[in-house]
């Protein structure tokens, strides 16, 4: 199946691309140090309104903070943070529009059900009769209608992530923040419960930042995604983008899975750049725009869903590596070969398991040619 | 089963005997009718209409109880404040020295902490009395609160204060909304623990109190200095049951409510 990023709806919801759409929350250059740490450096950012954003990264990659500095639990050391065209400057956490679902839902275990979704209202003096509709409409909205009157040690996980997420929505904020909301939901209504997460962004038209560690959560749920490395973003661009182009191996290898192969550059003719990776062997070739100086170290990322695999040798293919299978890693729908190539490297080729298991001839130690088309890779400079 | 062995049973019995033994020939001489206390001559509770009737024994015990009650409450307020400060603060410059200082008064020999408490109230020339024992009081338990305090604290989950503030609370009222509410349990034990170290101490009290102000163990310990009446054990007895009643009470009111929680969570499994 081969994805194009053009195969997505002409109407498709693109504000990053429109140059007269304003950014709904805008991070100008932000620096934030703790003590001699720096968490995040010289950081800018747009979001856009009615986004589904994801940071994503490993831990301890700045993307809690930058969260937490949105939410006004943490504020920058140097450079601004804009919401709606305004600065946030040190604005209190109660003083902006912005409301968060925390990890552990961070549920107040005194109150009941009612009174947690209630809580923010309250604040604001809001009337008992308008908190008690409001209340009910989130409840709905989650539904979580017969619990009401529970107090949270009363109710299962998955229930306790309902009403954190009817909490934080109860004030209509502007923006919402979710930090690894599913983090602690088992695998299934973890996937059930992303859908309903879009659902109800689509629904109410507000705009969302999640924080995640799970690629396929961000790719699931997300318009866009940053991928973050220590305290730098390292790509922001739609899931479909990053997967097709990552702009360097750290988003290649963090968003699915990936074959990288290391090279010199060895001559750019037109649009297609060719890649001496192993001596003895043919140069890769790869589409790309870009001009490096010839000599310099670059990478081939190409993914294993791209790669095909054949006992003979294909009649014309752009690029071809002759190879001994390694290992087969068999998981129902695909089948994952592991390919060692002449100079030791191990490709993995992923095919889909159309056939009966008896039927695939292809099987540890043979000989085999995997091969792909030039568009399939990608040209990595870093 | 070898949960009965004679090993078992011999050391439970010597461990319980040394422990209430005492306790037990107390009780069982306060019932005795006769004025010579360890001269056994028939059952009676005369000792305890005694008790009673008489009337410096009943200001002791309220003295006791005013001081308890204020000192306890004044020291919890203090020591909870403290704990808060240093649990909540970041690290500043001398908090290890702080956090010392607050426990340091746990250690000290109370005859020093109760003599230099006198010095300091007649260099200020403060007249001795109902309040100086209980300054005296809120001094020694305040640290006892702030342990107390600190350690439901230190697993006090943070986040839910920060969820206060984001739904729109100042610290303030998050505070009183949220943390206090779920700190509760733990600040009642401190005050129940500071009260009772009130109404047993007798060094420190002897030091700081005057004329007028004297306190039960203090009115206890002067009488035995005259002659152990069967008046004293009478007095003792009934202490000893208001502790033991406030105890089994305290124990089977957690015990409920614990029995009751898991049930609830057993129900929200059921209900997924």
């Amino acid at each position: 199946m081969e994805t194009q990023i053009n195969t997505q709806p002409a109407c498709e919801f693109a504000p990053w691309e429109d140059p007269v759409q304003k950014p709904f929350v805008r991070f100008e250059n932000v620096t934030k140090k703790f003590g001699d740490f720096t968490a995040i450096e010289d950081l800018t950012l747009n979001i856009y309104e009615r986004e589904f954003f994801a940071l994503l990264g490993p831990s301890g990659c700045g993307k809690t903070t930058m969260m937490r500095m949105l939410a006004g639990f943490e504020y920058p050391t140097a450079g601004n943070i804009m919401l709606s065209q305004s600065n946030l400057h040190k604005a209190p956490p109660h003083k902006r529009p912005v409301n968060m679902m925390f990890q552990s839902y961070a549920l107040f275990p005194h109150m009941t059900v009612e009174q947690n979704i209630g809580f923010g209202l309250k604040q604001e003096k809001t009337p008992k009769k308008e908190i008690k509709r409001r209340v009910e409409e989130m409840l709905s909205l989650v539904q979580l209608e017969p619990f009401t009157k529970r107090k949270p040690h009363q109710l299962s996980g998955g229930q306790k992530q309902r009403v954190a997420l009817a909490r934080s929505l109860a004030k209509k904020p502007r923006l919402l923040l979710l930090d690894e909301p599913l983090g602690a939901l088992d695998r299934k209504l973890r996937e059930q419960t992303q859908f309903e997460l879009m659902s109800i962004q689509e629904q109410l038209g507000l705009t969302f930042v999640i924080v995640t560690h799970d690629q396929e959560e961000a790719m699931t749920v997300a318009s866009r995604i940053a991928v973050m490395d220590h305290g730098k973003i390292v790509q922001v661009a739609t899931p479909a983008e990053i997967y097709e182009y990552p702009n360097s191996r750290y988003s290649a290898d963090f968003l699915g899975d990936v074959n990288i192969i290391e090279g010199q550059l060895d001559v750019t003719t037109g649009k297609t750049a060719s890649l001496a990776w192993a001596e003895g062997e043919t140069p890769l070739a790869i589409s790309t725009k870009l001009r490096p100086p010839a000599g310099t170290t670059a990478w081939l990322a190409v993914r294993p869903e791209k790669l095909h695999i054949s006992k003979e040798k294909p009649a014309s293919a752009d690029n071809c590596i002759k190879g001994e299978v390694w290992d087969i890693g068999y998981t129902g729908n695909i089948s994952t070969f592991h390919v060692k190539a002449s100079n030791g490297s191990i490709l993995k080729v992923q095919v889909s398991n159309r056939e009966h298991l008896a039927d695939r001839p292809i099987t540890w130690e043979d000989n085999v040619y995997v091969y792909w088309e030039k568009g399939a890779g990608v040209f990595l400079e870093r | 089963m070898t949960r009965f062995n004679w090993f078992n049973t011999t050391t439970l019995t010597l461990g319980f005997a040394f422990l209430y033994l005492p306790i037990i020939l107390l009780m069982i001489y306060s019932f005795n009718e006769s004025r010579l206390v360890t001269v056994w001559a028939g059952f009676s509770t005369r000792w305890y209409q005694s008790v009673f009737l008489n009337e410096s024994f009943i200001n002791a015990a309220w003295v006791t109880l005013r001081v308890g009650f204020i000192s306890a409450s004044v020291a919890t307020v203090l020591g909870t404040m403290a704990a808060l400060v240093l649990n909540r603060a970041g690290p500043f410059h001398g908090k290890t020295l702080f956090t010392g200082m607050i426990y340091a008064p746990m250690v000290m020999p109370e005859v020093i902490t109760g003599l230099s408490l006198l010095l300091l109230f007649v260099s200020l020339d403060f007249a001795r009395g109902f309040w100086t024992v209980t300054l005296a009081h809120i001094t020694f338990s305040m640290c006892y609160v702030a342990v107390v305090v600190s350690t439901r604290l230190v697993t006090f989950e943070r986040s839910l204060e920060e969820a206060a503030l984001d739904l729109g609370c100042t610290r303030f009222s998050a505070f009183i909304q949220v943390t206090l509410p779920i700190i509760f349990p733990a600040i009642l034990a401190a005050w129940l623990l500071a009260f009772t170290l009130s109404l047993d101490d007798l060094v420190i009290a002897s030091f700081a109190s005057g004329p007028g102000a004297t306190t039960l163990p203090m009115k206890i310990y002067s009488q035995v200095r005259i002659g152990v009446s069967p008046e004293i054990n009478a007095l003792s007895s009934i202490l000893i049951a208001v502790v033991a009643i406030g105890v089994v009470t305290a124990s089977l009111v957690t015990k409920q409510a614990h029995v009751k929680r898991i049930k609830e969570e057993r129900m929200a499994i059921n209900s997924i």
